[in-house]
């Protein structure tokens, strides 16, 4: 298991440090600063070993994390626990950095303690932390309180306290999506996909019990058999095959394998229901159509065309297409139908901003780019060009159909929760060759 | 508040402040001091002068400042043990105190405490807390089980918490289980013999009731321990899967991983025809490409998995080829695992794609990234013939580029896009001349050179240009001095006439002005061969080349079966068994895969192998028809029966090796480069095998007597001079102690339309093999061979193909050596050590039955721990004891013992009584099966007597036997 952990600054000066096992010595942490922080070259892989020791890291703007083992351990969970320790302490105080690590690094301290034993990961959901690792001390608590605590810490049910209450029961529910493209310079799709996450946010009274049901066509199909045929034609259309999801923990994956039916107690506050992948019927909200055309050895012509794809009754947002020139560009000119664009010559690109696009526009870009003669032999790579925007509607084709909640012993039913529902899909990659 | 001015105090004499600071009244001042003497601590300052001072503020209702003094303590402890025992009453009054945290926390931190002093305190205590009302007590006294093992393991067992322990498996709240299973499974890591973790269906079943309701954290630790259960039966195994695949949709990727682990191996159980195992197959691609969505170190960690299990079931991931193209802003790591993986994938249906991704990511910018990307451009040409064509053109494209390193990487991958197609693409030659003073790295520059001489024919200036190497050939490493006198060698024996001088240059080069040995000796061999004979030479150097096969980077099968075991672990992403890292005993068993059901009776506990197989009818060999069957299946595997190829005897060489012990060095960690050569980079091995049978990579066949027939058998012209040679390798190559018999005749030529068979068992640093000698004694010619077992008593089958690689002439014997597995199906024979086996050539096939001796079934780890031993013998019921007489033996105890030891026959303890030694001894069989002896000797008595005892109690006679052979040869 983990036998210790340590965090870094850039510098590679080490800010906490806790041993969990014997067969971690301090070497270890001179070690991974001489092996992996002061190295030089770029980082070849997560994961090290040095003199049978090894370590996993991950790094958050600059600081370093760093878990140590000498063990065959699961190196997934190690991974998982690492990005859970960077969850755990952005809830706590905010973004990680050197001055928020050594503020709270009695804390920090504090929680290594109690979500890690001996190397095990234990219960790390923040909302049960919360209830016991204060800065305030606990000495003021009832019995019950205490076993209140306890149990929840190690129940079933361990990312939700009781007894919480809203006057307004409230759930806001957002489909994120981001759409990824590769296509050829012939607009030939290469692969594309959608990885989406909804995200809930709830404050919902007692432990409610929720169901959560979207146009999943294996759903819709298996209802399409028994229920009306007329129905069934008219959502078939609808529905989205889903290559495959996961889900938060609060979600009974059993019923889901069995009956595919989404139901749980949801976590007080924001979290992360579900996170699924599409790859069919996806609809592209933007296509790219690139002419690059080398004018001997000291000048290119490029010429870009974007075209909306998506309902003309909808608007996109924060557009924004990038165009890489080589490096020996020593200047550009641009001519744009809409929008901005400008020559960045720092990062080697032509950037072209749009505001607002509606849905079946197209708009075009061109460019002069002059080149300095050079010696080098080595071709210019060519990276594609990428896009980025964000768009009102899911690009899966994902539509939320119910989120019913019952709560049994408290007085309200499902009627009386005030739910919202939004969509947003956004570029992830979304790159087009040239 | 800030903390962070705790991290600034540099002064001198801050000691001394401290310590006044920490004994002050106030206890605002109190935990500020601490807090300072925690902040010194992290950044690695000696602050444990201070401890009687810190260990003072630990009587505190303050939780904060409890927390920051057993940190404290857990660091220091170890150091200051005298003053630790200062700390212990608060521990044991903690423990009592109402709060279920305070609890908790005290009984945490004192196990983290190694002061064995401390420890005897712990007991109390923890034996309280591990019955405690609280759950969060008790999930926290389960681990501190753990940790007190960890420090004093004899106390551990002395007190009785493995059974408390054991009990906590069966507790009502989920997270107390899923620490138990971990503390558990850990502690019998390290105890690999005990019985500790007794999963049976009922235990089984109770950990699959929790893995539904506990953390993410405990689904893990419990799927991880279930992956080590083996079923009784594929139905069991069905039904685990079943429970255990809802898994699949967790958001944390390792509890996919782990559950994709438990079913990999449980999916080996299930019958292939069965629907369920279709289903399980597809039910695996979508979450292993979800996990490529993950961060990239996550990413990471399953493209090395995905590595792993796409060689184990291509089918599971065949058509997801897209999900693995590189993306522009991946990680370099993660970029060059999914090229690996894309090679995997590549064939005829998507070889088009896969090539226009490759050239892409051929015009990158980092290096490593690019070669990789040509190099696996000429992989795609090896694995996927049709594309060939397609790959020679795109790589002479990238040579046009000029791009130094991009030229070197391609000229080297064309060079073995000509050892798989030959004469096919030469016309290429040309334009890889061109480069030829461009190339700067050693691989590349030997490539060529291999290249030049083997098509030194149709080169008309191939002595200029070998000759123009020839000028700072001592600067040049060794690989390309190697392939440079290869090459002008096979120069000469094509145009004798116009390069006698440039061979001659050479081979004084080679002999007389190198002091490598390798070169040297090369060099001579060579030459001799020149001299006495070049119709000979010419034969031998020129011989027509084995093609190359398209898996050569493949991870050998049984290391790869173990990493499976290990999905989602560390061997899974260093790619090498967890012995090659990790220090000292833990976790270092081997792990195997399940056998498929059927043979599922070849089990893990005695009992059920024994009792299982015993009522199982006698066996008969099946008719002709159903073992014909069986022979035709087994021709159509890929076998290399047909194709002639040293590779495979190369291979066995390394294996060998390495399982004479090496691997307990620290440092071994190439095990899986040495299994598994890539192509372009033993090329001049192989190359040799083929040129002289073998005889330079004299140093790999040394320890591998097994290689020697096959090389050899891969040369018949070679005579003479060289015979001597392999003698004198066979003779040092026999090394083990293992005895072995005479071969003996096993079929008479009469029963076999000619052919005459007579072989012998041995057992070789690790590996069983049957060396068998076959004679062709008909008149006329014999090919095709291959070998097949009946179901046998210990699932005894061959590893590998018969490596009969050239026909067997008249009057020719040939031997060969046959690794053998024990995983093969299992039945009971009579008697049992009884071998019926099928030989099949191009004539006919043939049955004969041979006795193997049971010494060849005894593994390396059969040495019993004492205690165990003692444990055992008592346990096993006196009924199955059996008594010998072992006559003749002329041999002092220690004598006997060292001789036993040799064939894994372990002495544990001897004792003396009345001029009467007993020795007590464990075998363990390859099946797990455990036999325990006693041999008493009198010191003047040939006579020696022996009682054996196992719960299998058919196997003692055959044991005994053992013994009588070993002692007396």
């Amino acid at each position: 298991m983990i036998g210790g952990l340590f965090i870094y600054n850039h510098k590679g000066e080490v800010l906490i440090s806790r041993v969990y096992r014997d067969d971690i010595g301090r070497n270890a942490v001179d070690a991974f600063r001489v092996n992996v922080i002061h190295a030089r070259q770029q980082v070849r892989s997560p994961v090290t070993n040095i003199a049978r020791t090894s370590f996993f890291h991950v790094k958050r703007s600059n600081i370093w994390l760093a878990a140590v083992t000498k063990q065959n351990v699961n190196a997934a969970m190690v991974f998982e626990f690492l990005y859970k320790m960077c969850d755990v302490m952005t809830a706590y105080f905010g973004k990680i950095s050197e001055e928020n690590i050594k503020n709270n690094f009695v804390l920090i301290y504090e929680l290594l303690d109690e979500i890690l034993d001996f190397g095990y990961p234990q219960n790390s959901e923040t909302g049960a932390l919360k209830t016991f690792i204060t800065q305030q001390g606990i000495k003021g608590q009832t019995k019950e309180e205490q076993s209140q605590i306890t149990s929840q810490v190690t129940g079933q049910i361990g990312w939700r306290r009781e007894g919480i209450k809203y006057r307004r029961n409230e759930l806001f529910l957002d489909v994120l999506e981001s759409v990824n493209l590769l296509m050829s310079p012939q607009g030939q799709v290469l692969s594309a996909h959608v990885s989406g996450r909804v995200v809930m946010k709830s404050y919902l009274s007692g432990m409610p019990e929720c169901k959560f049901g979207m146009n999943d066509k294996i759903v819709i199909d298996k209802q399409g058999k028994g229920g009306t045929t007329d129905d069934a034609g008219k959502s078939g259309k609808q529905s989205i095959a889903i290559d495959d999801c996961t889900f938060h923990q609060c979600v009974r994956l059993s019923k889901f394998d069995s009956e595919r039916s989404i139901s749980f107690i949801p976590p007080d506050g924001e979290y992360e229901l579900m996170r699924y992948r599409t790859t069919k019927d996806i609809i592209l909200p933007f296509r790219v159509i690139p002419l690059v055309r080398e004018v001997g050895r000291t000048k290119l012509e490029v010429k870009v065309v974007i075209k909306s794809n998506f309902k003309p009754s909808l608007l996109a947002q924060k557009i924004e297409v990038r165009i890489p020139t080589p490096l020996n560009t020593s200047g550009v000119q641009v001519i744009c139908m809409k929008g901005k664009a400008k020559y960045k010559a720092s990062e080697n690109a032509i950037v072209w901003k749009i505001k607002r696009m509606a849905g079946m526009k197209e708009s075009q870009i061109s460019a002069e780019i002059e080149l300095l003669p050079t010696n080098d032999k080595k071709k210019w790579a060519r990276p594609p060009i990428s896009m980025n925007f964000e768009v009102p509607f899911a690009p899966s084709g994902l539509k939320v159909r119910y989120l019913k909640v019952f709560e049994s012993k408290l007085n309200y039913s499902d009627h009386d929760v005030i739910k919202w529902v939004r969509y947003i899909g956004r570029s992830g990659i979304y790159e087009t060759r040239c | 508040m800030t903390d962070s001015k705790y991290f600034t105090t540099t002064k001198k004499g801050e000691i001394f402040e401290l310590k006044a600071e920490l004994n002050s009244d106030k206890k605002e001042k109190k935990k500020e001091a601490v807090k300072k003497v925690i902040a010194s601590m992290t950044v690695g300052k000696d602050v444990s002068a201070l401890f009687p001072d810190v260990v003072n503020c630990m009587q505190t209702d303050n939780l904060e400042l409890k927390k920051l003094v057993y940190l404290y303590l857990m660091n220091y402890a170890k150091s200051q043990p005298d003053m630790a025992i200062m700390a212990v009453n608060t521990f044991v009054k903690d423990c009592e105190d109402p709060n279920p945290l305070i609890r908790a926390l005290a009984v945490r931190t004192m196990g983290c405490i190694r002061v064995d002093k401390i420890t005897e305190y712990l007991c109390e205590p923890l034996r309280k807390c591990l019955k405690d009302e609280d759950p969060y007590v008790r999930k926290t006294a389960a681990v501190c089980v753990a940790k007190l093992h960890d420090i004093n393991a004899q106390l551990v067992e002395d007190q009785g918490f493995l059974d408390t322990l054991k009990d906590l498996i069966s507790d009502s709240n989920p997270m107390v289980v899923a620490n138990a299973v971990a503390a558990l499974s850990e502690i019998a890591e390290s105890h690999p013999n005990s019985n500790l973790l007794d999963l049976n269906p009922q235990t089984i079943n109770k950990l699959l009731t929790a893995l539904n309701e506990c953390t993410e954290w405990g689904q893990i630790f419990i799927l991880d321990c279930l992956a080590n259960y083996t079923p009784r039966d594929d139905r069991e195994s069905q039904s685990i899967c079943e429970r255990v695949t809802p898994r699949l949709s967790h958001a944390n990727s390792a509890v996919v991983l782990s559950a994709v682990k438990v079913l990999m191996k449980f999916m080996e159980m299930l019958p292939k025809d069965l629907d369920y195992y279709g289903t399980l197959l597809k039910k695996l691609a979508p979450p292993l490409v979800t996990l490529l969505s993950a961060e990239p170190e996550l990413q990471y960690v399953a493209l090395r998995n995905i590595n792993l299990i796409v060689q184990k079931r291509p089918e599971i991931l065949k058509h997801e080829m897209k999900v693995f193209f590189v993306k522009y802003n991946d990680p370099i790591y993660v970029k060059l695992e999914k090229l690996d993986i894309m090679i995997r994938l590549a064939s005829q249906a998507n070889i088009a794609q896969v090539l226009a991704e490759l050239k892409e990511y051929a015009t990158e910018v980092d290096v490593d990234f690019v070669r990789k990307a040509v190099r696996a451009i000429g992989r795609c040409a090896i694995k996927v013939e049709q594309s060939a064509e397609r790959c020679v053109s795109t790589l002479l494209d990238l040579i046009q580029t000029k791009v130094n390193y991009v030229v070197q990487e391609a000229i080297v991958v064309i060079k073995d896009i000509f050892r798989k197609y030959p004469n096919k693409y030469e016309s290429v030659i040309a334009t890889l001349c061109e480069n030829l003073d461009s190339l700067d790295e050693p691989e590349a520059r030997a490539a060529m050179i291999w290249i030049v001489g083997e098509y030194a024919e149709r080169i008309d200036n191939a002595d200029e240009l070998l000759e123009s190497f020839l000028e700072g050939f001592h600067d040049e490493s060794t690989q390309v001095q190697l392939q440079l006198l290869t090459a002008i060698v096979k120069l000469f024996l094509k145009k004798p006439t116009e390069t006698q001088e440039l061979v001659q240059q050479v081979l004084s080069l080679a002999t007389q002005d190198s002091d490598n040995p390798d070169l040297r000796d090369r060099g001579y061999i060579y030459w001799r061969l020149l001299s006495t004979d070049p119709v000979a030479a010419k034969e031998v150097v020129l011989a027509e080349k084995p093609l190359i096969s398209e898996e050569t980077d493949l991870i050998e099968p049984t290391l790869l079966d173990e990493l499976i075991c290990h999905i989602g672990t560390l061997a899974s992403v260093y790619h090498k068994p967890p012995s090659a890292f990790v220090e000292g005993s833990r976790g270092v068993q081997h792990k195997r895969l399940p056998a498929r059901a059927g043979s599922g009776e070849s089990a893990e506990s005695p009992e059920v192998g024994q009792s299982g197989t015993s009522e199982a009818p006698p066996a008969v060999i099946p008719s002709q028809g159903d073992l014909l069957g069986d022979l035709l299946n087994l021709d159509l595997a890929p076998a290399t029966t047909t194709v002639p190829s040293v590779q495979p005897s190369m291979q066995m060489g390394a294996m060998d090796l390495l399982g004479g012990g090496l691997d307990s060095l620290p440092g071994v960690s190439h095990r899986t480069e040495m299994q598994s050569p890539q192509p372009s980079s033993d090329y001049s091995e192989r190359e040799l095998g083929g040129d002289i049978g073998g005889s330079p990579s004299m140093g790999a066949a040394l320890g591998a007597p097994a290689a020697m027939p096959a090389a050899l058998s891969n040369a018949p012209a070679v005579g003479g001079g060289l015979g001597d040679l392999f003698d004198l390798g066979g003779g040092v190559g026999m090394p083990t102690g293992f005895y072995v018999a005479p071969k003996t005749l096993f079929l008479p030529a009469m029963k076999a339309k000619g052919l005459e068979i007579s072989g012998t068992f041995a057992r070789r640093g690790g590996i069983i093999q049957m060396d068998l000698s076959l004679t062709n004694k008909a008149m006329s010619v014999m090919t095709d061979f291959a070998i097949q077992f009946n179901r046998n008593s210990f699932g005894l089958a061959p590893a590998g193909p018969l490596q009969v690689l050239t026909p067997l002439t008249p009057n020719q014997t040939i031997d060969v050596s046959l690794p053998l597995g024990t995983t093969g199906p299992v039945m009971k024979m009579e008697p049992l050590n009884n071998l019926q086996v099928a030989v099949k050539n191009n004539i006919d096939v043939f049955y004969f039955s041979c006795q193997y001796p049971l010494s060849l079934l005894f593994v390396e780890d059969g040495k019993m721990e004492r205690q165990v031993f003692l444990a055992t013998w008592k346990d096993i019921p006196n009924d199955n004891e059996a008594q010998f007489q072992i006559k003749d033996v002329h041999l002092n105890s220690d004598a006997a013992s060292n001789k036993l030891q040799g064939s894994n026959i372990f002495t544990i303890a001897k004792r003396t009584v009345d001029a009467q030694d007993m020795l007590y001894q464990s075998i363990k069989l390859t099946n797990g099966i455990w036999v325990l002896a006693e041999m008493r000797v009198q010191t003047g008595n040939p006579n020696y007597t022996l009682s054996i005892k196992c719960r299998a109690p058919e196997v003692s006679q055959f044991v005994y036997q053992c013994y009588e052979l070993v002692l007396k040869n």
